[in-house]
């Protein structure tokens, strides 16, 4: 960047885009969110120049957290090269001129649209969620007065008759996605709708936040924070693992995406992490189709 | 008439040392007991460099900050307003509060929360002499197994912690350096 476009960009935009008050607003609720892992708190959620479809909460957070000698990764569903991605990974480039990767492991604070990365993260580094909707509790109670007194005084039972309920019908808890979870033993809280196959890596060594923007509220997970999803003693929870490896770069490990692979319909199973597979397939590990791929 | 120290000792570069300064500050909270550093911000003694830093950061017109003890001086007072805007209050009714241990006593005069929003609590910002990685076992969120930390009071902040979740969550602050207790560790 030359001089003439850095001075350019300082005067058209703050830092990370918000004022600085908006910004100590968001800081204040995240560091209490730390300070009570799973509560969701309250914050003003302001205007930003994207879609709330978008995951304006998470870009909230994101641009509260980011320093500019961050590097920072955008990932939607695991991949680094959706419209959505993208534009987030430029939003930041442009008006907080930290770097970017799509590499997990160089990245220091990434956001993501449901999915956590196969990749352990470290204690360096920072998830941010996007969260369409914050409250686990929602779909059982659609007053937010109700729902904090549920959560105030840990009602839970109508959350555990509810998962119950889907045992009887169905055998086993259908819910798949932003499968519901309990925080150090006290709050339900929603991971938003990353698979349940990720649950177990909700307990990590990064700093987790979570930003749902229409909803305006922001919650967190400090590192090691024990998250338990949530179920019944003769039905522990089944993260439930696809029963194929990887087409492409033959992991046995991660979260796959069914992909159509031409008119005819020929499908195949990818890592829905593209980074990951493509690590993979650089260190020189093929699926059944990795040629093809 | 105001000091004129209480017109330096901002950020010179707001955005980005604000910044910087946050994430230490989020770091020290998300690693409970876990000695940070943290730069940027210089106010008057017995203001430290670290707790200047942290009022720079978090404090604005909308968090009530109560300045405790040896901290409410004229000077401190004029610096605060200037950088912060943030009204000057009592304990009781007091977001931030900064001071050294025995002058914020008694603790129980700060907000704990409520159980429908225990955001509502209060941070204090506690000047210590010394900072060190030794003295009480911390366990809890943020730590992988165990911390050690030096508390003022232990007793005091296990019994904050046993009304998780409410309690007011504080920093510790030293020269240039900080850490954090919040109200999720347990102390032992
Ligand atoms: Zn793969």
């Amino acid at each position: 960047m030359t001089t003439q476009t850095a001075e350019a960009t300082q005067s058209a935009y703050n830092f990370a885009y918000l004022d600085e008050q908006t910004k100590r607003m968001i800081r204040r609720a995240i560091l209490k969110g730390l300070a009570v892992p799973g509560y969701q708190v309250p914050f003003a959620s302001r205007e930003m120049p994207m879609p709330y479809g978008w995951g304006t909460g998470g870009v909230q957070v994101s641009a509260a957290t980011l320093t500019p000698e961050d590097c920072f990764k955008v990932i939607d569903q695991g991949a680094d090269d959706t419209t959505n991605a993208v534009s987030i990974r430029k939003f930041f480039e442009r008006t907080a001129q930290v770097e970017t990767t799509t590499h997990t492991a160089e990245a220091t604070v990434i956001q993501t649209r449901h999915r956590i990365p196969e990749e352990p993260l470290r204690e360096d580094q920072v998830l941010v969620y996007q969260v369409p909707i914050p409250e686990p509790l929602r779909f059982l109670e659609p007053s937010e007065v109700e729902t904090r007194k549920m959560h105030a005084l840990e009602e839970y039972g109508l959350m555990h008759v509810k998962l119950y309920e889907d045992i009887a019908r169905h055998g086993a808890i259908s819910t798949a996605y932003a499968y519901p979870v309990k925080v150090e033993g006290r709050y339900v809280m929603d991971p938003s709708p990353i698979p349940k196959f990720d649950n177990p890596k909700l307990e990590m060594a990064a700093i987790q936040l979570f930003g749902a923007g229409r909803e305006q509220r922001i919650y967190a997970l400090p590192p090691y924070t024990q998250v338990v999803s949530l179920d019944f003693e003769d039905h522990p929870f089944d993260p439930s693992k696809a029963e194929h490896p990887c087409d492409l770069c033959g992991a046995e490990d991660s979260y796959l995406d069914e992909v159509i692979t031409d008119d005819a319909g020929s499908r195949m199973f990818v890592c829905s992490d593209t980074d990951y597979c493509l690590a993979r397939r650089d260190a020189g590990h093929e699926g059944a189709q990795g040629a093809r791929g | 008439m105001m000091a004129s120290d209480a017109l330096t000792g901002g950020f010179a570069d707001a955005p980005t040392e604000a910044a910087r300064a946050f994430r230490a500050a989020m770091n020290a909270m998300a690693f409970p007991g876990r000695i940070q550093p943290i730069t940027g911000g210089q106010g008057p003694a017995p203001l430290s460099p670290a707790a200047a830093t942290l009022l720079l950061t978090l404090c604005d017109p909308e968090t009530p900050l109560y300045l405790a003890g040896a901290h409410d001086t004229q000077a401190v007072r004029d610096w605060v307003t200037f950088h912060t805007g943030a009204p000057l209050v009592g304990a009781s009714e007091a977001m931030f509060a900064v001071g050294g241990w025995e002058a914020l006593q008694p603790v129980s005069a700060f907000a704990i929360g409520t159980s429908d929003y225990p955001d509502r609590a209060a941070t204090l910002i506690v000047e210590s002499a010394a900072l060190e990685q030794a003295g009480s076992t911390l366990t809890g969120p943020g730590i992988k197994e165990t911390a050690t930390f030096s508390l003022p009071e232990p007793e005091v902040f296990a019994a904050n912690a046993a009304r998780f979740p409410l309690g007011w969550d504080a920093y510790f602050t030293c020269g240039d350096r900080l850490a954090a207790l919040p109200r999720s560790t347990k102390v032992s």
